[in-house]
């Protein structure tokens, strides 16, 4: 008995150690987006003091046309992109699953090289060959290099979802008078639709974040980020703040249905 | 059709908008701005001039990977451990800033550190003098490794977790004490996460460049910093082209060495 209570105290103690531990890293990981969306609510154009509760700066945000074109810009861009790489993805992942070994293991690697490659990199590699090409910078540019790094997320949603499928079933279907083309619409696609759904969240939400692939393929057409980063440049602005809160809540809530689809962390 | 001509569009969208791309930067690396032949363009920047700033990213990096070992290797063993095995909501939270913007999350950084900024502002309710924090190194250094540490948390906590615990039981049965279990079972076992966590760290440590403008406002200039201008305001397309040259190859080392390590991938999340 007394052992027992005396080995379980240094215990507990520990936990609270772990716990507070991963609560201090936590309000250092959060503590700065939170202060930026309370000074998004602040009255004061200044971080100094708190002079009440206002929705001015979002109301200003949706008076600026330069902000609402990026809008326009990010969300075509991120939609397009979204589309193309889930249908490309999803038909290279069907068509890579009959492939033979090697061949598979090679699409497979050029997939991780958009992953692998630093971003400022393959930025400004794109930029070089859409000027080389004299294609102009533009959200199309632009499209193109977000269709890229946005595909590799679909492909590696869907593959797992292939290889857990019973492949009887599509050999059935045929056996059963079945049309290629009508058993990969009536069985392979139902079965990896929920890879397909959750690549194509994914897809879409690293097109919405991302800022420096776009910053190097594009110059006519500026997205979100790029808007914040410009402003950065220039000092802190309140709009801003309203802007950057406005785009972590959204990328946070499909960050978290993404989250209930499958587990982040393997992803 | 053959179903493996499925893969074909994707197979050309990612030669023409990847690789080829990749192609571009060693032609430019190796040409003059007339196309000719040349190797100058890896002298000029790697001149005494700029040695100072390879010196200063790599230092920089070197210290946000240390810093965020040290930080995020705690975290990990915490988060694997059974006091948290049902705690898979924290997990999440604290994973999720990887996925998030990381330029948003630099300018509410910005926010803090900025000379009017809310940690100066409390500093003057205090009556103590403000401090200029932003535009030195500390102020880059610190949104380093506010931006990156996730980067070395999941790995370590994705290795730690498929940990096989009865090795640790087994190691504490024949006798030996916590520390001895920590430091010959479970940290050796740990290896493959933590060489992919400072790959995931140091390798955008060392070539971001938005962090260091925002944080450093223009006094701390970094090899992204080159990068950015010599693509964006210089227009030295070949020197640029070169510089990413070298910075490719070193990435393409470390991750030889990372394979090395880790043979079967098993610290690889993003690899």
């Amino acid at each position: 008995m007394v052992t027992s209570v005396a080995r379980r105290a240094p215990r507990r103690r520990a936990h609270r150690l772990k716990l507070t531990y991963i609560i201090v890293l936590l309000v250092f990981l959060y503590l700065p987006i939170l202060v930026m969306i309370g000074l998004s609510f602040n009255a004061s154009e200044s971080r100094a003091q708190w002079t009440g509760f206002t929705l001015d700066w979002y109301g200003r945000l949706f008076n600026d046309s330069r902000i609402m074109s990026a809008l326009q810009v990010t969300i075509s861009v991120a939609v397009m992109a979204t589309v193309i790489s889930t249908v490309i993805g999803t038909l290279a992942a069907i068509g890579m699953h009959s492939m033979k070994q090697g061949w598979s293991n090679l699409l497979t690697n050029v997939a991780y090289l958009p992953m692998t490659t630093p971003d400022i990199v393959t930025g400004v590699s794109l930029m070089l060959m859409f000027v080389f090409v004299q294609w102009p910078l533009s959200k199309w540019t632009m499209l193109c290099a977000h269709v890229a790094f946005d595909t590799p997320y679909v492909l590696f949603s869907v593959l797992p979802r292939l290889r857990q499928m019973n492949p009887n079933l599509y050999e059935a279907a045929l056996d059963l008078g079945c049309k290629p083309t009508r058993a990969l619409f009536k069985v392979i696609l139902p079965e990896i639709m929920p890879g397909v759904i959750t690549g194509s969240l994914l897809a879409f939400t690293m097109s919405l974040d991302d800022f420096v692939i776009s910053y190097f393929t594009s110059n006519t057409d500026q997205n979100l980020s790029m808007i914040v980063y410009s402003a950065a440049k220039l000092g802190v602005e309140p709009t801003m703040y309203a802007l950057s809160t406005l785009m972590f809540l959204v990328i946070l809530a499909l960050l978290l249905i993404i989250n209930r689809r499958s587990k982040l962390e393997e992803i | 059709m053959k179903r493996r001509w499925f893969a074909t569009p994707y197979a050309l969208w990612m030669l023409i908008f990847t690789i080829v791309p990749l192609l571009f930067v060693v032609y430019f690396a190796f040409t003059t701005r007339d196309g000719a032949f040349t190797v100058e363009n890896f002298g000029k920047f790697f001149r005494p001039g700029n040695l100072p700033v390879v010196f200063d990213s790599f230092r920089l990096a070197f210290f946000c990977t240390a810093i965020c070992l040290l930080l995020g290797y705690p975290a990990a063993y915490f988060l694997a451990s059974r006091d948290f095995s049902r705690g898979r909501a924290i997990v999440v939270l604290i994973l999720l800033p990887m996925w998030m913007n990381f330029l948003l999350r630099t300018y509410a950084m910005m926010t803090l550190l900025e000379r009017n900024g809310v940690i100066n502002t409390l500093l003057e309710a205090l009556g103590l003098p403000p401090q200029s924090l932003i535009g030195t190194e500390g102020a880059v250094l610190l949104g380093m490794v506010y931006n990156y540490l996730p980067f070395m948390i999941l790995p370590i906590y994705t290795v730690l977790k498929k940990m096989d615990h009865r090795v640790i039981e087994a190691a504490e049965d024949l006798g030996a004490p916590p520390m001895k279990v920590f430091s010959r079972v479970v940290i050796p076992l740990s290896v493959p996460g933590v060489v992919s966590g400072i790959t995931m760290v140091f390798m955008p440590a060392v070539t971001t460049f938005a962090i260091s403008r925002m944080l450093g406002s223009g006094m701390i200039y970094l090899i992204g910093d080159t990068i950015e201008d010599y693509f964006i305001n210089f227009s030295n397309r070949n020197v640029g082209s070169a510089l990413s040259l070298v910075l490719m190859v070193l990435i393409v080392i470390s991750i030889g060495l990372l394979r090395k390590a880790d043979p079967k991938g098993e610290g690889g999340a993003l690899w």
